[in-house]
């Protein structure tokens, strides 16, 4: 169904609407935003990436395009400046547009209906939103997921991460619009960043495993901790988009194909074999 | 190196798994939490206003829970009487007789 979409470009599309969220700050979910939504544009989807954080903007940052920035979401929810205007198109992905968030406004200006014409808009031409939720539970995170249709959950094996991801998956079951009108629920997908699995192995990170066992939703994959995610927001580029290939972009690719419903191994896991030398030595 | 590595293995040993067992004892805690309507400590104080007109009660003496099971609520109240002694004629009552 969705493959039509991209032979019949003058058909009214109707986007899905997926937010990035966790809870705890720090754990990946712009540099998740970038890489998923532009692998979501390099498999042909055109595909939108909204930044939420009023007041701490980011996306750009990580998008390459902070130079590029006039007119923001909260200008085109107060009819300061028009969507077409504020939309950043990716120059290196032809269907990846970014809507950056305001840096001056206070958080307070975002509007649920604001931001709702917004989406509703974007929805008639796109085939993905993806929301850049901010950290916290307050306004800003509510509004980046109350009109989701999807949900990545962004975690740390790490335990204030995983408790967090917890009350986060609690209020997308009862604070989005999804939940409120009684519709399908929010489809949640767990998405365990800065993985390790040798720190894994020695008994000192929680395993993916354990993770999902605690959070019980369906598992997307994990994104191992990498030198890549570093590199690549140093030079703004999502890390999906990196010229060489890195394990990060393959691991964010093997979870975009499979949220568009492919069968992919699950790679990353396990740590990789190592000699008796490189074992004694420690390298 | 490996030596201290050792030592300090063996406080340390195998902490993923104490992380798992403190994460599933708190996240249960604060699922069964946030499912709780925010009516019932209300609910509990009224029913507690109720009974001190007829028995002397503390207030850890009542307890008010609401639990799930399939398709089914059920709100269930407790009160528990420590002495039966302690239980008094109802007020309007006293000095009738």
């Amino acid at each position: 169904m969705i493959e039509q979409n991209l032979t019949e470009e003058s058909e009214q599309k109707s986007a899905r609407v997926i937010v990035v969220t966790s809870g705890k700050g720090g754990v990946g979910k712009t540099t998740t935003s970038a890489a998923f939504a532009a692998g979501l544009a390099v498999r042909g989807y055109k595909t939108v990436v909204i930044d939420f954080d009023v007041g701490l903007r980011n996306l750009d940052l990580i998008m390459g395009c902070e130079r590029r920035v006039v007119y923001d979401l909260l200008n085109v929810i107060h009819g300061e400046g028009s969507l077409n205007q504020a939309l950043i198109k990716d120059k290196r992905v032809s269907n990846l547009f970014i809507l950056p968030a305001s840096q001056t406004r206070d958080k307070d200006a975002l509007s649920m209906d604001g931001v709702g014409e917004v989406i509703a808009t974007l929805q008639q031409s796109f085939d993905f939103i993806v929301c850049d939720s901010p950290a916290g539970i307050e306004k800003g995170a509510m509004t980046a997921m109350y009109f989701a249709d999807e949900a990545l959950v962004v975690t740390n094996p790490e335990i204030s991460s995983v408790r967090d991801s917890d009350r986060i998956i609690g209020m997308l079951a009862s604070k989005t619009r999804r939940a409120e009108q009684d519709l399908e629920p929010v489809k949640e997908h767990l998405v365990i960043t800065r993985y390790d699995p040798l720190r894994v192995d020695k008994g000192d990170m929680l395993s993916a495993d354990d993770i999902h066992e605690i959070l019980a939703i369906p598992f997307l994959g994990v994104v191992p901790e990498s030198k890549w995610v570093l590199a690549a927001s140093n030079s703004g580029i999502p890390v999906t988009l990196t010229e060489e290939e890195s394990d990060a972009g393959e691991a964010y690719f093997d979870m975009v194909d499979r949220f568009l419903g492919q069968e992919r191994p699950f790679r990353f896991l396990d740590a990789p074999r190592r000699s008796i030398f490189s074992r004694l030595f420690r390298t | 190196m490996k030596f201290f590595d050792f030592l300090f293995r063996s406080r340390l040993s195998d902490s993923a798994s104490v992380a798992k067992e403190r994460l599933q004892i708190i996240v249960s805690h604060e699922r069964r939490r946030a499912s709780t309507p925010d009516f019932l400590p209300r609910l509990q104080q009224d029913i507690l206003e109720v009974v001190r007109k007829y028995i002397q009660i503390d207030e850890d003496q009542i307890r008010l829970s609401l639990d799930r099971k399939d398709d089914c609520e059920v709100l269930e109240l407790n009160i528990s009487l420590a002495d039966p002694g302690a239980a008094m004629q109802a007020p309007g009552r006293t000095g009738l007789e």
